[in-house]
C-alpha cells in the first residue's frame, strides 16, 4: 500500500517515526510549492538526502561547510571531472587533506539539515517509495532518527505556539511610539538585529524572512520576542488592501455609504 | 433591500451567542450541539457553524450579525463568514486568562483576512474575577488605537454601545 499523503494530515515527524519504527528502506519524496526533495533510508536509518535542486555532491557540501575554498572546489570540479563522491572522498583521505571522519560528519550534517528544513512544514505532499535507492555515486551514511524526531517534536510544538501568536506572515510591524525603550540598548542576537533593521509597515514578515534567509519558524520566533518586549506592534502590511466600504455595501456612493452607517447608528441608539 | 453584516468572533465561551441574542430582533438562529469534549464542558452546548441575528433598520436596510463558532476545529468557517463584513467584534472572556492567547490568535487572523475596523469587547466585566480593562489591553497586546470596551453580553445597553462604537470607527475610516 502506498505510503503517501499530505503533510497537513501527517507531519514529517510522524513519517520519520514510522520509518524508524518499521525499519523501512526506500526514498521519501517531499513536494512543497513545486520543489521536490528526496530523503533516503535504509532499515530505518537516514542514509542520504537531496534538497530540491540544491547541489548535494561532496564538493558542494565540503565547500558549504568551508572545508575547502571556492578555488579548491572549482579546481576539483575541473580536474577530477565526473568522479563519484566515493572516489573523491578516497582521494581527499589518501592525500591527507581531509579525514574520513570529517568528510562523513559534513555529509551527516548536510543530510540532517535537509530533514530539519521540513520538521515544521505542514503544507505539501509526501510519498515513500520502497524501491527508491540512494544514488550510487553518493556516499551513504547511517544515522539514527531518534534525535531528529525528538528535536522535531519540540520544534513542532514551538511552531504551533508561534503560529497561534502570529497566525499570518502577511502582516507587518512598526515600532511602538513612546515605549520608553531605547532600541540601541537592547541586547539582541545578530539574527534579531537583522530583523529589526527591516521593521517597517512596508515589509511583511514573509518579506523580512526572505530577505534574511529565515524560515517561518525563525521569523515568528524573532517577531514574538520583539512583540513581547513591547518594542513593536503588528500592523497590516502597507501593500495589503485598504479598507473599502464598497465591498461591504456594494453599488453605493460614498455619500450613500455614510448615510447607511449613520442610519445604523441612529437605529441602534433607539433599540 | 440593502443588507450589511457585522461579525462577532472570539474564543470558546467568550459570550458571542449571548451577545447576539441580546440585540437581535429575531430569535438567534444558531447551530448548537452538545459538547462532547470533557475539557470544554464549561457549558452544555456550543455553536458548530454560526449564529445569526438580525436588526431591521428601516424598510431598506437590514443589519445581520454573524457569530463565529469558538471551537478551533471550526475555524475554517471564519474566512467564509468574514467575507463582505463591515467590521467585527472580538469578544474575550475577562475572567479566563487561559483564553487570552486564543483571543490574540483570532484577532490577528481576522486582521490578516480583512482591513475592516474592529473593536474588542471585554465580556463578563460584571464578575468579580474579571480582569481590569487596562490589564486586558496589555495581556491582549492591543495598542492604544484599538477600542477595548467593557461588556456584559446579556445587557442590551453594553451590547448596543459596542456595536455603535464599531460603526463610529467605520465612519472615521471613511473620512
Amino acid at each position: 500500500m502506498a505510503l503517501k499523503g499530505n503533510l497537513s494530515d501527517f507531519p514529517i515527524i510522524q513519517i520519520l517515526n514510522l520509518i524508524n519504527l518499521a525499519k523501512k528502506s526506500g526514498g521519501l519524496l517531499i513536494q512543497i510549492s513545486g520543489k521536490g526533495s528526496i530523503i533516503h533510508f535504509q532499515n530505518g536509518k537516514l542514509v542520504c538526502a537531496q534538497y530540491a535542486d540544491e547541489d548535494n555532491n561532496l564538493v558542494a557540501i565540503l565547500y558549504r561547510k568551508k572545508k575547502i575554498s571556492r578555488k579548491q572546489s572549482e579546481l576539483i570540479r575541473k580536474k577530477a571531472g565526473k568522479i563519484t563522491d566515493k572516489q573523491l572522498g578516497l582521494m581527499l583521505v589518501n592525500s591527507g587533506y581531509l579525514s574520513q571522519v570529517l568528510i562523513l560528519q559534513c555529509l551527516k550534517d548536510y543530510y540532517l539539515s535537509v530533514v530539519r528544513r521540513y520538521l515544521t512544514e505542514t503544507k505539501g505532499t509526501f510519498e515513500f517509495i520502497s524501491t527508491l535507492e540512494p544514488p550510487p555515486d553518493r556516499i551513504p551514511v547511517r544515522m539514527g532518527l531518534e534525535n531528529v524526531i525528538i528535536e522535531g517534536t519540540r520544534q513542532l510544538h514551538e511552531s504551533e505556539v508561534l503560529k497561534d501568536e502570529i497566525p499570518s506572515l502577511e502582516m507587518a510591524a512598526k515600532f511602538k511610539k513612546q515605549t520608553g525603550v531605547d532600541i540601541q540598548k537592547l541586547q539582541l542576537s545578530v539574527q534579531e538585529w537583522k530583523v529589526v533593521k527591516f521593521i517597517t509597515p512596508k515589509n511583511s514578515f514573509k518579506q523580512i524572512a526572505h530577505a534574511n534567509n529565515m524560515n517561518d519558524l525563525e521569523i515568528r520566533r524573532v517577531i514574538l520576542t520583539l512583540l513581547q518586549a513591547g518594542v513593536i506592534e503588528m500592523v497590516r502590511s502597507a501593500d495589503a488592501p485598504k479598507m473599502d466600504v464598497s465591498t461591504a455595501i456594494p453599488n453605493t456612493s460614498k455619500q450613500e455609504q455614510r448615510s447607511i452607517i449613520n442610519r445604523l447608528i441612529n437605529r441602534l441608539k433607539t433599540a | 433591500m440593502q443588507n450589511v453584516k457585522i461579525v462577532v468572533t472570539g474564543p470558546f465561551n467568550a459570550g458571542k451567542t449571548q451577545f447576539i441574542r441580546s440585540i437581535s430582533e429575531i430569535d438567534v438562529v444558531n447551530t448548537e450541539r452538545k459538547i462532547t469534549s470533557k475539557s470544554e464542558q464549561v457549558k452544555a452546548q456550543t455553536t458548530v457553524a454560526m449564529d445569526f441575528g438580525r436588526i431591521t433598520i428601516d424598510d431598506e436596510l437590514v443589519l445581520y450579525i454573524f457569530g463565529t463558532p469558538g471551537q478551533r476545529r471550526f475555524d475554517f468557517m471564519w474566512e467564509i463568514l468574514s467575507e463582505g463584513m463591515l467590521g467585527f467584534v472580538v469578544m474575550v472572556d475577562s475572567t479566563r486568562a487561559e483564553t487570552f492567547r486564543e483571543t490574540r490568535r483570532i484577532l490577528e487572523t481576522f486582521r490578516a483576512y480583512a482591513p475592516t475596523p474592529y473593536i474588542v469587547a471585554a465580556n463578563k466585566q460584571d464578575l468579580d474575577n474579571a480582569w481590569e480593562i487596562d490589564d486586558l489591553r496589555v495581556a491582549l497586546r492591543l495598542n492604544d488605537g484599538v477600542k477595548l470596551l467593557p461588556c456584559i453580553a446579556n445587557d442590551k445597553e453594553t451590547v448596543k454601545k459596542i456595536l455603535i462604537e464599531l460603526l463610529y470607527s467605520i465612519l472615521e475610516l471613511m473620512d
